[in-house]
């Protein structure tokens, strides 16, 4: 096992983190530190930390420090925002598509079933939420209406003047998720106009444990967690100083890297995904503005499950759907909001590159990949 | 909370700490705030025949731009005839010493101490 | 940088925060590097790797409190697991009544959880504790009524640090069929915990206040009897679907070792601190007109809360600038208001502004406490002789009877 060179294509679910960005963090981990909320100086130089963290994910994403909330990763502002939101009107609707990610989705059901109303847009077969799909919401009064901007399974692209437009003329509060699409695509606050907007760490060679939520100024919710009032009393508790100085390091290094990694990945992208379709793949959304490192795909008649262990073995870490998702067995249901065959979707496997991926490990990959299928192929046959 | 360089002056080094005898006929004595509230002053003025300050002394139980306040007046009180001396103005004292805007109470503090000190003065004399 | 070090202030303030030990952080580095996998990764090793190291953490943490690994649900820190036990516990038992039940001394993340269940049609009830700080069990008994679906006891105040029966908290709540939470952020590592014997529900830890990492903690859930908690964060079902989020590999086997050593060493460390906190006590208890604040027994070893009576409260912490301490709750020092609770415990608001909290941990030494001592004395001595009140105190005055115009 140890001998195996490992590759890892599972960026999506999560990254390793930078080495500059260990750097910054480690003062924290190692060091006397303060609690931020202390008056004395080792509160102070906390403090400090922690404002500097806030410019630097507010420059990176052209929003006001003042904007920028942390929590402890994206699902926590994900469920501050819908819980938030609702709170604030207990007659609305939330809306959201039915491609979220399920720290949208859960909570808006829970909220579902304590009175809220509950609207969906629907994707199209490509999996992306078209102009029809807003129009088919006919509800008014909506507290909060959320549409991811990348979805973490397919990458698709989602056009976020369709979600600004629908929430202008509903006069709702407007989120998107934004984790899967920050460091890969540029991702501009100021110019979305959207309301609210999810940032996670972990997915941006920053550390695990953080991420913030950008709420413009103007817009008003209740929090999720209650205490000391940290964070202009959105989000109670100790700030986790070290995760917070580290995601701002990360949000600095992939604003100066993105456009470099986002190249590369997409020459590995196109190489992957000509060799898969050479070997018979189904690549979902294939011909869809998708991020530059997302391929998911499936072969038909072949287990995903198994050539995914099959993989590991041989020292190649992807995915099936989302990692969240990957303790249960069900198929991806973005696959099924966009139509695709329930069979097909169960198998069904996400590579997701990284800025440190080869075309050397794409090439090996292949090799490894078509010697696994063969082998597969023959057990079915044998089996047969 | 961040202090002035003057206020940490005058925390450090306060000028003209003590007591004068209340019961000098010369001697004015004002005592201002409330222990509740955080802030409690006592400002000795001396008075020459001619209506001249000739010293001034004060205790103060407060925080740092308290002490500050009621150090920087006992300055300022030295020398000045008691019509100069109840024209000092609160702002006065806040721009000296660039209080925070919530400090600003303890430079108000500082001249309700003077006017007090200056009234006590005027009963005593019977003026 | 070095130099900044040197500058650096005495730490007397561990009940706000701890470092982490350098055998936590060392633990946690591996995991930050190397096996950075998402642990719901199902489908390779790397989330394999980082799943093991969640899970024996799950276990260490679970052994300092004799609990099974599977009552221990991670979250981002004790405030969380505040907000989880006692909104999650008083929504999924709802039907049983909506009275809750606290102590008007507990952490700002409790009193404002119970707070918004107020919001939400709850009735609440915010026991004042005996003057030492200390709940008295009769009076915590009469304030159960028959719709009392929570009480929430912190087992150690974090300003005083008095502890509470919590055993006999706990065997009232259980006839009275009440659900009981014990906030023991302030407890671990300084108290011996044992949730096979204790009554107890719901228990919140955090890493940071026991030399682990920041931004993580944990919430016991009892599974006999089984204790269930409405979620209040949905999404991927991590935690059996009690909180949903990514879980931070890293800290989780940080707070892991942390909670190990605090096991294993806690005793010595106890024993060494509780000496170290009694020269303090005796060298300050040396000047005139000095309160301990709370029950000076049954107290953790690492805390003094003493008040200074006839001085300021906030020139007394600029006067320590070189010692850092707590002037009340580290959550709430940001704003003037005197300590919430040791107005609760019937201070003045004079002597609840004058009250410096001390907290002692693993890296103090004796001479840290020496210093303390002679700075407390000489700066003490040097604002009473500032202080008019000090005066009318020596000149045999009683200030409660005095006369203040109000401003």
């Amino acid at each position: 096992m140890t001998m195996i060179e490992k590759v890892y294509f599972d960026h999506n679910a999560t990254t390793a983190i930078d080495k500059k960005v260990l750097g910054v963090m480690m003062p924290y981990l190692e060091m006397q530190q303060g609690n931020p909320t202390s008056q004395h100086s080792f509160g102070r130089y906390a403090r400090t930390a922690i404002e500097e963290a806030r410019e630097q994910v507010a420059l990176a994403i052209h929003a006001h420090p003042t904007e920028v909330i942390f929590t402890s990763g994206g699902t926590e502002a994900n469920n501050m925002i819908v819980h938030g939101a609702a709170i604030k009107n207990s007659q609305s609707t939330l809306v959201s598509s039915n491609i979220e990610h399920p720290c949208v989705s859960r909570p808006i059901e829970a909220l579902a079933q304590q009175g809220w109303h509950q609207d969906l847009l629907k994707v199209n077969h490509d999996g992306v939420i078209s102009k029809e799909a807003y129009k088919d919401i006919n509800t008014n009064n909506i507290g909060l209406v959320s549409v991811m901007l990348a979805n973490n399974e397919t990458g698709v692209i989602q056009d976020m003047s369709l979600l600004h437009d629908f929430a202008k003329e509903k006069k709702a509060l407007s989120h998107t998720d934004a984790v899967q699409a920050f460091g890969k695509i540029d991702v501009r606050f100021d110019e979305l106009h959207i309301d609210a907007m999810t940032l996670s760490s972990h997915k941006i060679y920053g550390p695990q444990g953080v991420g913030a939520l950008i709420l413009n100024k103007r817009s008003d919710i209740e929090p999720l967690i209650y205490g000391g009032g940290q964070e202009k009393n959105l989000r109670s508790g100790t700030e986790n100083i070290a995760a917070i100085v580290g995601f701002g390091k990360a949000c600095e290094l992939i604003s100066e890297s993105m456009k470099v990694t986002s190249i590369h990945t997409r020459e590995l992208q196109k190489m992957l995904e000509i060799s898969l379709m050479e070997l018979g793949a189904v690549i979902f959304a294939g011909n869809i503005s998708r991020l530059s490192n997302t391929t998911f795909f499936a072969f038909k008649d072949i287990e995903g499950s198994t050539l995914l262990t099959a993989l590991d073995k041989k020292g190649f870490a992807i995915a099936s759907g989302s990692a969240c998702s990957s303790v249960n067995k069900e198929p991806s249901h973005v696959l099924l909001a966009m139509g695709i065959d329930e069979d097909l979707a169960r198998g069904a496997l996400r590579i997701s590159f990284g800025n440190k991926n080869t075309i050397h490990e794409v090439k090996g990959f292949m090799e490894t990949l078509k010697k696994e299928l063969q082998n597969l192929k023959q057990l079915t046959a044998i089996a047969a | 909370m961040a202090y002035s360089e003057k206020v940490l002056d005058h925390y450090e080094n306060p000028r003209n700490v003590g007591t004068l005898d209340k019961d000098d006929p010369h001697v004015g004595t004002g005592m201002v705030g409330a222990p509740a509230c955080g802030d409690v002053m006592k400002l000795q003025i001396k008075v020459s025949d001619d209506g001249v300050i000739q010293d001034a002394k004060f205790k103060t139980y407060g925080c740092g731009s308290a002490i500050a306040s009621s150090s920087l007046v006992t300055e300022w009180l030295k020398g000045k005839t008691l019509d100069q001396a109840s024209e000092i103005k609160n702002s006065a004292i806040a721009e000296e010493l660039s209080l925070p805007p919530v400090k600003i109470h303890c430079s108000v503090l500082a001249e309700d101490a003077i006017k007090s000190a200056i009234a006590d003065l005027k009963s005593k004399q019977g003026k | 940088m070095t130099q900044d070090i040197a500058r650096k202030p005495i730490y007397l303030d561990y009940s706000s925060t701890t470092p982490i030990d350098p055998r936590v952080a060392e633990k946690m580095i591996p995991f930050i590097t190397e096996h950075f996998g998402n642990p719901a990764s199902r489908s390779h090793s790397f989330g394999w790797t980082a799943e093991k190291g969640v899970e024996e953490a799950r276990e260490e943490v679970a052994k300092l409190v004799n609990a099974d690994p599977r009552e221990i649900v991670w979250t981002s820190g004790a405030t969380e697991s505040n907000n989880l036990a006692i909104k999650g516990a008083s929504h999924f038992y709802s039907t049983k009544g909506k009275h809750i039940l606290t102590v008007a001394t507990e952490h700002k993340c409790v009193i404002d959880s119970f707070r918004e269940l107020e919001r939400e049609g709850y009735t609440a009830t915010y026991l004042e504790p005996e003057p030492n700080g200390l709940v008295d069990l009769e009076k915590f008994k009469k304030a159960i009524r028959p719709d009392t679906v929570l009480a929430s006891v912190m087992f150690v105040n974090n300003e005083i640090g008095v502890i509470q029966d919590i055993e006999a908290l706990g065997n009232i709540c259980r006839e009275q069929k009440v659900i009981f939470h014990v906030d023991a952020a302030q407890a671990t590592g300084k108290v011996n915990i044992d949730l096979e014997k204790l009554p107890v529900d719901l228990m919140s830890f955090s890493a940071h206040k026991t030399y682990g990492p920041k931004g993580i903690g944990a919430l016991y859930v009892r599974r006999k009897p089984r204790i269930r908690i409405e979620a209040q964060m949905h999404g991927g079902g991590h935690e059996r679907g009690m909180r949903s989020g990514t879980l931070a590999t890293h800290q989780i086997v940080g707070m892991g070792e942390a909670f190990r050593i605090a096991r294993i060493e806690m005793q010595l460390e106890n024993e060494r601190i509780r000496k170290l906190r009694d020269k303090l006590l005796h060298g300050l208890q040396d000047m005139e007109e000095v309160y301990v604040n709370g029950d000076l027994k049954q107290r953790i070893e690492h805390n003094l809360n003493i008040s200074f009576n006839y001085v300021e409260g906030e020139s007394l912490i600029m006067a320590v600038k070189d010692i850092a301490v707590s002037s009340g709750s580290a959550c709430t020092s940001a704003s003037l208001e005197p300590s919430y609770v040791l107005r609760a415990l019937g201070r003045s608001d004079e002597l609840a502004h004058s009250s410096i909290r001390f907290s002692i941990g693993r890296f103090t030494t004796e001479a840290d406490v020496d210093f303390t001592i002679q700075l407390l004395k000489e700066k003490i001595q040097k604002l009473r002789e500032l202080s008019p009140l000090w005066d009318m105190f020596k000149d045999g005055i009683d200030i409660s009877k005095v006369e203040w115009a109000a401003h």
